[in-house]
């Protein structure tokens, strides 16, 4: 792997630029690995990274039915951040802020991870009420969240609109300073060229057909449209479709499937500079270095795997959008699009051991699972290279939902996330 | 935006006046003592999320009010059909 440098960028400008090598090479499937990853999205090659970079097992493949971070790792919104409100929560999401810190230079690929700050704005008694006891948990879990009055928070933020007449005002905001956002692309292209280079084989265009198991039960490897692949360990990461792989082994997950659509408008200079949430309104926002506005909306309220949503949602948020930023009114949009989000019944993700001995899977992220990237690679790496889960992701095991542990987020704060 | 029909109101109308009501034919317990953790599990939180048919409800909420039931493809979004509330599963 030819390493990246401000030398080497001298040196190759030098040449015209003519010759870059491949990042990674495409890889074609051998008969057994140690261990298998399906789904190449940010997660699935982050496992397969550290599963390498920590554990030694490099015999690794990860498969993927289309194109390498096609899914949701290109379809989100890049909002980094970490601000929930339980203690296993806190202690998930910062576990992936504090590895979203380096990650370039242990990559050596700029993810782009810009620490701009994300707000979130309380909009009546009961936001202001909910966002303090956010911010008092968080700090008491060492996340950095801070309170600002809505005088703060416009000169934080300056397009915000703070009139107190507004059908929804800012009544003041949270804050996180260390969350951001990162370049979804190179996070998934940094673990795929990172973890090719350590003897992963990324295998793309290669959907997965059947999850074959042996007699007792356990895991013996994949079925895929390129043959058999042979595995002792096989690591599901395929968000949205998480319920078609499981079920190939024989598991019923408590998972539902959503469009999730997001947009961005056209490039316009530097305007906004952090990332605003509003759930009472229900609006993301924030700019790519490109200059996009970029935009979250909300889930379709149906099951579907059509990766498309309404217009009807879209419209919604663009209205939200509008109330809270007069100053966009007359922005053009440039493109949606929509993903399918896995969500869980208390909204937070099932990242550990199933049933099935051999089978390890990473799901239910809902529509907040980009933040949780290097954290759930890293996890996921750990549960499978050990055949037992991390005190971090222990708590998000699948029995829960018989146990009733559930890690209610969808409660604490009453919107999905 | 799709258009739904209601089986009440016999009248094809968007997708805005109705509310989705998740997954159809999830019968309430008759004996909710008797079941076991796993049975609970089951009826509260494992969902068939099928990538394909799927037997879902509706809520006419903007129109006659009624609940009613669904046969919608989710890869496509398409309807297949609705039927009423207590018919058994197509």
């Amino acid at each position: 792997m030819t390493r990246f440098s401000a030398f080497s960028l001298f040196a190759k400008a030098l040449g015209g630029h003519q010759s870059w090598p491949e990042l990674w090479p495409d890889a074609q499937p051998k008969a057994e690995y140690d261990a298998i990853i399906v789904g190449a999205g940010g997660h699935g090659l982050g496992a397969a990274y550290y599963l390498a970079k920590k554990y030694g097992i490099t015999k690794v493949a990860v498969i993927e039915k289309g194109w390498l971070g096609g899914g949701n790792t290109g379809r989100n919104t890049t909002i980094v951040r970490s601000n929930y409100l339980y203690d296993e929560s806190a202690h998930l999401y910062d576990h992936a802020v504090k590895l979203w810190d380096g990650l370039s230079q242990d990559l050596n690929f700029n993810v782009m991870y810009s620490k701009r700050g994300v707000m979130m704005l309380a909009h009546n008694v009961h936001d202001v009420q909910s966002f303090q006891r956010h911010i008092h948990a968080n700090r008491l879990n060492g996340v950095d969240n801070e309170w600002l009055t809505a005088e703060q928070a416009k000169e934080y933020c300056p397009p915000l609109d703070i009139n107190p007449n507004a059908r929804y005002p800012v009544m003041g905001a949270a804050l996180q300073r260390r969350g951001g956002t990162a370049r979804h692309d190179s996070v998934a292209w940094g673990y795929a060229r990172a973890a090719a280079a350590l003897g992963v084989d990324i295998i793309q265009n290669c959907a997965v057909t059947a999850i074959r198991r042996g007699p007792d039960g356990a895991i013996e490897g994949v079925e895929t449209e390129r043959g058999f692949i042979k595995s002792k360990k096989v690591g599901v990461s395929a968000a949205g479709n998480s319920s078609v792989i499981m079920q190939m082994a024989g598991l019923d997950f408590p998972l539902e499937s959503y469009p999730l659509q997001a947009l961005v408008s056209e490039p316009v200079k530097p305007v906004f500079p952090c990332v605003v949430m509003s759930n009472t309104v229900h609006a993301y926002i924030s700019q790519s270095d490109k200059g996009e506005l970029v935009i979250g909306a909300g889930t379709d309220q149906y099951v579907s795997y059509s990766q498309r949503g309404a217009l009807h949602i879209v419209e919604h948020t663009l209205a939200a959008i509008c109330e809270i930023f007069p100053l966009f009114r007359r922005m053009r949009m440039l493109r949606n699009w929509g993903g399918i989000v896995d969500v869980t019944p208390d909204r937070s993700p099932i990242l550990g051991k199933t049933p099935v001995p051999g089978l390890y899977v990473n799901c239910g992220w809902g529509t907040g699972g980009f933040k949780a990237t290097p954290g759930a690679g890293d996890l996921l790496a750990y549960t499978m290279a050990k055949d037992e889960p991390h005190w971090i992701n222990a708590p998000f095991n699948l029995d829960r939902f018989r146990n009733g542990r559930l890690i209610d987020e969808a409660a604490a704060a009453a919107v999905a996330h | 935006m799709i258009l739904i029909h209601c089986p009440y109101c016999d009248d094809t109308r968007p997708e805005l006046e109705f509310a989705y009501a998740g997954e159809a034919h999830i019968a309430r317990p008759l004996d909710p003592s008797a079941l076991s953790d796993a049975d609970w599990e089951r009826y509260l939180f494992i969902r068939a999320n099928p990538k394909g048919r799927h037997n879902e409800r509706w809520r006419h909420v903007h129109g006659c009010g009624r609940f009613f039931n669904a046969v919608r493809d989710t890869v496509t979004d398409k309807f297949e059909l609705t039927y009423k509330a207590g018919e058994p599963r197509k």
